[in-house]
C-alpha cells in the first residue's frame, strides 16, 4: 500500500501503522501478547501498536463499535502495564507520586489518576487499585510502562517501598459494553452485581481462571477488565467467545477502543495528554486534588490554576465537510490558535467532530473556529466534548 | 480478493479502464479492503489538469486519511458525484465505482501501467 498510506496517519495510535508496511522480519520482532493466534483466528488486522503486534480491528471498526454501545465487545488489552506497589508506605508514596486523592479509598476500590512532572506536564495516566494500604496495584498505558517505571523509581526515595513491574505475567482482557456483566456472569460463581463502579475483587475464578476484575473501562459503557495469566487469557477468551454468543459479543480491535473512548470524551495519552500538557489544560482538573498536602507537581498546577489558563481542550463539530485528524491546526482569522488533538467521522453520533486544544478566548460553547484539513480551511463550531453520553452503571 | 481483466493497475492500487482518450479511474479491492470503511472521499473539481502522480483526491476511512495518485496525465472530465454522499460504494463496489474520468493528455502512460496478472503477483508480494 505504499502509496495510499503516504500520508501521516494522523491519531497517533494508529501512526505506527505505517510499520505495517514494513517486511515480515520486523512484525516478527513486534512483542505478542499471548492472544495473537486467535486474533488472526478471528480475522483481525495486525499492526504495530506501541511496539506490540495487535489488531487494529476484525470485521471493521464501526461494526466492532456498534457492538460495544449495543451488546458486548472483547478486547485485548495484554498490553497495558501493571506495577505493584507494596510496603509499609505504600499508601504516601502513591499519594506523593498521583494528582488525586488516594487517602480516600476504600479497599479494593479504583481510582483514575494522573502523575505530573513538577512543571505540571503529565507522565502518564493510570489506574490506581488499592488492595489494601500498604499494596496498590497500577495500570500504565503500554508505550508508557519503561518510563513510567522508572519514574517511580527515580521518585521513591525514602519510602519503605517495593515497586514491581509485573506486566510481562499479567495479560488483560476488556469486555464492555450492556451485555457485559450477564456474558461474565455465566463464567463465574462471584455475584458481579456486588462489584460496583469503579471497584475491584482479587482471587475471582473465571472458567475456573483465577482473575483480578474491575468495573472499569474505556468505552463509556458498563463493562469489566479483567487481570489474568498468560495462560489462562486464552481459554478465558474462547469461553467469552462462546457464552457471549447469544448476547451479541464481538472481538473488537484497537480502532473501535480509540473511536469508542473518544466519543464519550476519555482522553488518550499522545493525544489530549503529554509532557507538555497539564490535566487541567486537558479540562481534567477533577482529577487533580490541590487540597490534598504533598504531590509532584502540585505547585506547579497550583500557579496554574490560580494565574488562570491560557488555553484549554474543547470539543468542535465541523460545519463544512471534513473529517477532523490529529494534528490539524484550528485557526481564526487566519492565525493559528491551536491543534485538534483528536477527530474522527464519530461512528455512534455520525458527525464529524473532533477535540481541540485552543487559545483560553476561543473556548466558549458556540465559537466559530476553522480547520484547517490538509490546503482547505472548513469551518467548525465548539460544543461540549462529549459527543455521546456515558452508559455506566453506577 | 477481486481483479478485473481488461483493466490495467497502478502499484498505488488504482484501476485504470481506457475508452479511447477517456479514462475512468478507481481503488481496486485490495486498497478499499486495507483502507477499512470509507466515510469520505475527497475529490478534485472538473477541469482540474494534473500530471501523472499528482495527488488528486484523498480518501478517508475512520482510522485515516489516505491520498490517491493519478496514474496518468490529463484533464478532469467528470468526478462520481455518488461518492460524496455514499464513499461506502468504494468499498461494495470498488470496480463499478470509478473516482473521476480524465481525457487522457499522453496515451503512451498507459504501457507503464500493469496488466491485471502483474498486479496479482504485486499484491501477493505486497501482502505476503
Amino acid at each position: 500500500m505504499a502509496c495510499l498510506f503516504t500520508m501521516p496517519l494522523y491519531s497517533s495510535v494508529f501512526y505506527v501503522e505505517n510499520k505495517k508496511l514494513k517486511g515480515e522480519d520486523e512484525m516478527n520482532q513486534l512483542k505478542e501478547t499471548s492472544l495473537l493466534n486467535y486474533h488472526k483466528k478471528y480475522g483481525g488486522k495486525i499492526i504495530d501498536f506501541a511496539g506490540w503486534a495487535l489488531p487494529v480491528q476484525y470485521e471493521g471498526i464501526k461494526a466492532e463499535h456498534e457492538a460495544v454501545r449495543n451488546f458486548a465487545g472483547i478486547f485485548d488489552v495484554s498490553h497495558m502495564g501493571e506495577i505493584e506497589i507494596t510496603g509499609n508506605q505504600a499508601s504516601d508514596f502513591v499519594q506523593n507520586l498521583i494528582t488525586n486523592d488516594v487517602s480516600v479509598l476504600n479497599d479494593d476500590q479504583v481510582l483514575y489518576t494522573f502523575m505530573c512532572y513538577p512543571h505540571g506536564g503529565i507522565v502518564d495516566d493510570l489506574l490506581v487499585y488499592k488492595f489494601d494500604k500498604n499494596h496498590f496495584y497500577l495500570v500504565v498505558n503500554a508505550s508508557n510502562i519503561e518510563k513510567d517505571f522508572k519514574w517511580m523509581k527515580e521518585n521513591d526515595l525514602g519510602y519503605d517501598v517495593k515497586i514491581k513491574n509485573i506486566s510481562d505475567d499479567v495479560s488483560e482482557i476488556a469486555i464492555q459494553g450492556p451485555n457485559a456483566q450477564q456474558i461474565l456472569q455465566k463464567l463465574t460463581d462471584t455475584d458481579l452485581s456486588e462489584i460496583k463502579f469503579f471497584y475491584c475483587k482479587r482471587n475471582v475464578s473465571v472458567a475456573s481462571a483465577n482473575c483480578l476484575i474491575s468495573r472499569t473501562g474505556y468505552t463509556g459503557e458498563d463493562g469489566f477488565e479483567i487481570y489474568l495469566s498468560n495462560e489462562d487469557i486464552k481459554m478465558v477468551w474462547e469461553k467469552l467467545m462462546e457464552v457471549g454468543k447469544e448476547y451479541g459479543i464481538k472481538p473488537a480491535g484497537l480502532g473501535a477502543r480509540d473511536t469508542l473512548r473518544f466519543e464519550v470524551a476519555l482522553p488518550l495519552y499522545g493525544n489530549e495528554l503529554s509532557k507538555d500538557i497539564t490535566p487541567l489544560e486537558a479540562g481534567l482538573g477533577f482529577f487533580v486534588k490541590l487540597d490534598k498536602p504533598n504531590f509532584i507537581g502540585k505547585e506547579a498546577l497550583q500557579k496554574q490554576k490560580s494565574e488562570g489558563l491560557k488555553r484549554k481542550i474543547v470539543g468542535f463539530e465541523m460545519i463544512d465537510r471534513g473529517i477532523p485528524r490529529h494534528g490539524y491546526e484550528v485557526i481564526v482569522d487566519g492565525k493559528k490558535i491551536g491543534f485538534v488533538t483528536t477527530g474522527y467521522a464519530a461512528p455512534t453520533v455520525n458527525k464529524n467532530v473532533g477535540m481541540a486544544m485552543v487559545d483560553m478566548e476561543y473556548t466558549k460553547l458556540g465559537t466559530n473556529i476553522d480547520i484547517k484539513i490538509r490546503n482547505k480551511i472548513l469551518k467548525a463550531q465548539v460544543v461540549k466534548k462529549k459527543f455521546y453520553q456515558k452508559n455506566y452503571k453506577k | 480478493m477481486k481483479i478485473l481483466e481488461g483493466l490495467y493497475y497502478s502499484k498505488e492500487h488504482e484501476w485504470v479502464k481506457v475508452e479511447g482518450e477517456k479514462v475512468y479511474i478507481g481503488i481496486t479491492d485490495y486498497a478499499q479492503n486495507a483502507l477499512g470503511e470509507i466515510v469520505y472521499v475527497e475529490m478534485p473539481e472538473v477541469d482540474d489538469e494534473f500530471s501523472v502522480g499528482d495527488v488528486f483526491g484523498v480518501v478517508e476511512s475512520v482510522k485515516a486519511a489516505s491520498d490517491v495518485y493519478l496514474p496518468v496525465s490529463g484533464k478532469v472530465l467528470e468526478i462520481n458525484e455518488l461518492l460524496e454522499d455514499q464513499p461506502q460504494l468504494l468499498n461494495e463496489k470498488p470496480y463499478e465505482n470509478w473516482i473521476l474520468i480524465v481525457e487522457l493528455s499522453d496515451q503512451s502512460e498507459i504501457n507503464q501501467l500493469i496488466d491485471f496478472k502483474e498486479y496479482e503477483e504485486f499484491c501477493k508480494s505486497e501482502s505476503h
